[in-house]
C-alpha cells in the first residue's frame, strides 16, 4: 500500500504536487538522465571556472592552453592524454578551452532567440489579427530559407562589422570571433520557439483562468507575462534543452568554415587543423574534439528527452 | 481544390517578397558596397566607378524606380543574378553546372536513408519494449550526437585513405558511381539516427490503433500488417518529411562536397564564403527559398491525395 493510499484511507485529502516537483521526482528516478545532467553541469561549471580564472588572472595548469608541454605531434601518453599538436601544445587543454567557446555561444544564442522568439510568439498568439499576420509572415519567410544558408549568410555578413552603441553610451563594438557566431545563430533560430509559443498561447487564451484575469481588468502585458508565461514555461525549457545541441553543432561547423573564433582554440578550429593532420596519421586532435562534442551532445540529448517525458503531461501516458 | 491552389499561390507572393527583402537587407544594406574588395587597393578611381556602376551601388537604395532594391527584385524574378565577383562567370551558369553533381550525391543519399530508416522503424516499432528496441534507440541517440564532421573525416580516412576501398577525392576520370559511393555511404549513416528515431515515433503512434489489432486478430502476418496497413496510414508524416527535404537536395551537401572535392553547389557555396562572394550566396539563398516554397505547396496538395478526409476550407 502506497503512502498516498494510506492517506486517502485515513480520510485526509492527498496533498497535490506541482508540475515542477512532480517532474523532478520522475526525472530523479532515471539514472541515465541524472548522469547526463551531471555531465552537462560539469561542462557549465568548467566554463564558469575558465571565466573566473580569466577575470582574476589566475593561472592553472589546465587552463593554460597555449603553453608548450612537449615536442610537436607527440602521441597520447600518460602525461598528455590526447597528445600534443603541431606547436607542442596539449590537445587536452585545447579541447577543454573549447568547452568555454561552445557553451558561451550556445548560451548567448539561446538568450537571443528567447528574447526575440518568446515575446513575438506570445504577442502573435494573444492579439491575433494584424499583429499575428505580420509575425507569421516574418517567421514563415525566415523558415523558407534553408537554415544552413541563412546562418552562413548572417555569419558572413556580420563578420567584421562594427556596431555603434553610442546612443547607449557604450561606444562602438566590433563584431569578431564568437560574437558573430552567436549573433548569427541567435538571430536565425528564434523561429521554432516563436511558433511553439504562439500555438500554446492560442490554446491557453480561451481557458477560464485567462478569462478570469481579463474580467479582473488585468492589462494584456500582465496576462501574458504573469498568467500565460508560467503555463507555457516548461515547454520553453524542454525545447531549449534539445536545441542547445544544435547550437553547439552549428558553432562547430561555423568555426570549422573559418567564420568563428580565430585566436582561441575551439572544437571547430581543432577539426579544421586535424583535417590536414589526419592523413599523416596524427589522429589524436580529431579524436579529442570528437569526444568533447560527443559527450555534451549525448548528455543533452538524453537529458532533454527525459525532461520532456517528465514535464510534458500529454506524453506521459504512453 | 482549384481555388485552394490559387489562394496558396497568392500566399507565396508575400513570402517570396520577404525572402528578397531579407537577402537585400543582409547583402546590400549590411554587407554593402564592396568595391574595394573587388578592385583591390591599387585600382584607379575610374575602375572603381565602373564596378560601382555594374553592380548598381551608385543608385539610391529604396525610393526610386531605378533603386537598388527594385533592381534586386527584378533580377531575382527573372533569375538574372549577374556575374560572380571572383571569376566574372555568370552566376546562373555556375549554379546550373553545380546542380548535376550535387543531385547525383544527394538523391541516392536521401533515398537510401529514407528506405532504410522506414523499414527499420517498422521492425523496431513492432519489437517495441524489447531489448532490441531499447538498443536501437540508444544507438540512434549516440549516432545523432557524433558530429557530422567526425563522420566525414574518420570515414574518409579509414575507408578511403587507409583501406583503399573507395577513391579519396573526386577526379574527372572517375565514373559518378565511383566518386559518389563513399560520401553517400557516410551521408546515410549520419542521417540514420535522427530519421530512424522520428519514424519510430510515427510508427508507434500507428501501432496503437484499433485497425492494427484487428489485422493481427484476423490472422495476418506481421510483414503484411506492417508494410501494407501501418505504412499506408503513416503516409502523412512521411510525405511531409520527404517533400520538404527535396529542396535541400538541390543545394547539395556543403561539408561532404568540400571534403570529397565534388564540384557541386555545396562546393560553390564554400568557395563563395572563402571569397566573400555575396552575389553567389544571395542567389543560392533565393533559389533555396523558392524551391522550399514550391515544395511546401506540393506537400499540401499531396495531403489531399493521400488522405481524402483533408479538405481545404
Amino acid at each position: 500500500m502506497s503512502e498516498r493510499d494510506r492517506i486517502i484511507r485515513k480520510g485526509a485529502a492527498p496533498k497535490g504536487r506541482s508540475l515542477w516537483s512532480d517532474g523532478f521526482r520522475r526525472l530523479r528516478r532515471r539514472k541515465l538522465a541524472m548522469i547526463s545532467f551531471a555531465i552537462v553541469i560539469t561542462y557549465m561549471v568548467f566554463t564558469g571556472f575558465i571565466y573566473v580564472t580569466e577575470l582574476f588572472d589566475c593561472q592553472f595548469e589546465l587552463t593554460k592552453w597555449d603553453a608548450k608541454v612537449g615536442d610537436e605531434y607527440e602521441p597520447p601518453s600518460s602525461e598528455n592524454i590526447f597528445g600534443t599538436d603541431f606547436l607542442g601544445r596539449s590537445v587536452l587543454r585545447k579541447a577543454l578551452y573549447g568547452v568555454k567557446v561552445s557553451i558561451t555561444v550556445a548560451f548567448w544564442a539561446s538568450v537571443i532567440s528567447l528574447v526575440i522568439g518568446v515575446p513575438l510568439g506570445a504577442a502573435a498568439g494573444y492579439f491575433r489579427g494584424f499583429v499575428d499576420e505580420i509575425i507569421v509572415w516574418l517567421y514563415t519567410t525566415l523558415s523558407s530559407i534553408p537554415y544552413i544558408l541563412l546562418i552562413l549568410a548572417f555569419a558572413l555578413v556580420l563578420k567584421g562589422k562594427a556596431i555603434s552603441l553610442e546612443w547607449a553610451g557604450l561606444g562602438t563594438y566590433e563584431l569578431a570571433g564568437i560574437t558573430t557566431v552567436y549573433l548569427a545563430i541567435g538571430l536565425t533560430s528564434w523561429v521554432g520557439i516563436c511558433r511553439l509559443i504562439r500555438g500554446e498561447v492560442i490554446k491557453h487564451k480561451e481557458r477560464e483562468y485567462v478569462l478570469a484575469a481579463k474580467s479582473y481588468g488585468c492589462s494584456s502585458r500582465r496576462i501574458i507575462f504573469r498568467h500565460l508565461m508560467p503555463n507555457v514555461f516548461h515547454l520553453i525549457i524542454i525545447s531549449f534543452s534539445l536545441r542547445f545541441v544544435s547550437f553547439i553543432q552549428a558553432e562547430v561547423i561555423l568555426s570549422f568554415l573559418g567564420l568563428g573564433e580565430k585566436n582561441y582554440p575551439s572544437w571547430g578550429a581543432m577539426i579544421d587543423t586535424a583535417r590536414l593532420d589526419l592523413p599523416k596519421g596524427y589522429w589524436w586532435e580529431m579524436t579529442a574534439a570528437t569526444v568533447a562534442i560527443f559527450l555534451i551532445s549525448l548528455a543533452l540529448n538524453i537529458f532533454g528527452d527525459a525532461l520532456r517525458d517528465s514535464l510534458d503531461p500529454k506524453l506521459r501516458v504512453q | 481544390m482549384t481555388t485552394y491552389i490559387i489562394r496558396r499561390l497568392l500566399y507565396t507572393i508575400p513570402i517570396v517578397f520577404g525572402v528578397l527583402l531579407v537577402t537585400f537587407v543582409l547583402f546590400s544594406l549590411v554587407g554593402g558596397d564592396v568595391t574595394d574588395q573587388i578592385a583591390g587597393r591599387a585600382a584607379s578611381i575610374e575602375t572603381r566607378e565602373e564596378i560601382r556602376k555594374e553592380y548598381g551601388w551608385d543608385k539610391p537604395l529604396f525610393l526610386s524606380w531605378d533603386s537598388q532594391f527594385f533592381n534586386h527584385l527584378k533580377n531575382a524574378v527573372t533569375f538574372n543574378f549577374g556575374r560572380s565577383w571572383s571569376d566574372r562567370e555568370l552566376i546562373i551558369d555556375k549554379i546550373k553546372r553545380g546542380a548535376g553533381p550535387s543531385l547525383s550525391l544527394t538523391i541516392p543519399m536521401f533515398l537510401g536513408t529514407l528506405i532504410i530508416s522506414i523499414s527499420l522503424s517498422l521492425v523496431v516499432a513492432f519489437l517495441r519494449g524489447t531489448i532490441i528496441d531499447v538498443l536501437v534507440v540508444l544507438l540512434c541517440v549516440a549516432g545523432m550526437s557524433i558530429p557530422f564532421l567526425s563522420f566525414i573525416l574518420f570515414g574518409q580516412y579509414f575507408l578511403a585513405f587507409k583501406w583503399g576501398l573507395f577513391p579519396v577525392f573526386f577526379s574527372p576520370d572517375l565514373s559518378t558511381a565511383q566518386y559518389v559511393a563513399l560520401p553517400v555511404l557516410i551521408g546515410i549513416v549520419t542521417g540514420l539516427g535522427s530519421n530512424l528515431r522520428f519514424y519510430r515515433t510515427v510508427m508507434l503512434d500507428e501501432m496503437r490503433s484499433d485497425y492494427v489489432r484487428t489485422a493481427f486478430a484476423k490472422g495476418l502476418g506481421p510483414a503484411r500488417v506492417l508494410f501494407k496497413h501501418v505504412l499506408k496510414n503513416a503516409m502523412i508524416p512521411i510525405i511531409t518529411q520527404v517533400v520538404l527535404a527535396i529542396p535541400f537536395l538541390f543545394l547539395g551537401s556543403l561539408l561532404l562536397e568540400r571534403f570529397f572535392g565534388i564540384p557541386g553547389l555545396g562546393y560553390l557555396m564554400i568557395e563563395a564564403i572563402g571569397a566573400r562572394d555575396f552575389q553567389v550566396i544571395s542567389a543560392m539563398t533565393y533559389i533555396g527559398a523558392i524551391l522550399f516554397v514550391i515544395f511546401n505547396l506540393i506537400t499540401d496538395i499531396c495531403y489531399s491525395i493521400v488522405d481524402p478526409r483533408i479538405t481545404f476550407e
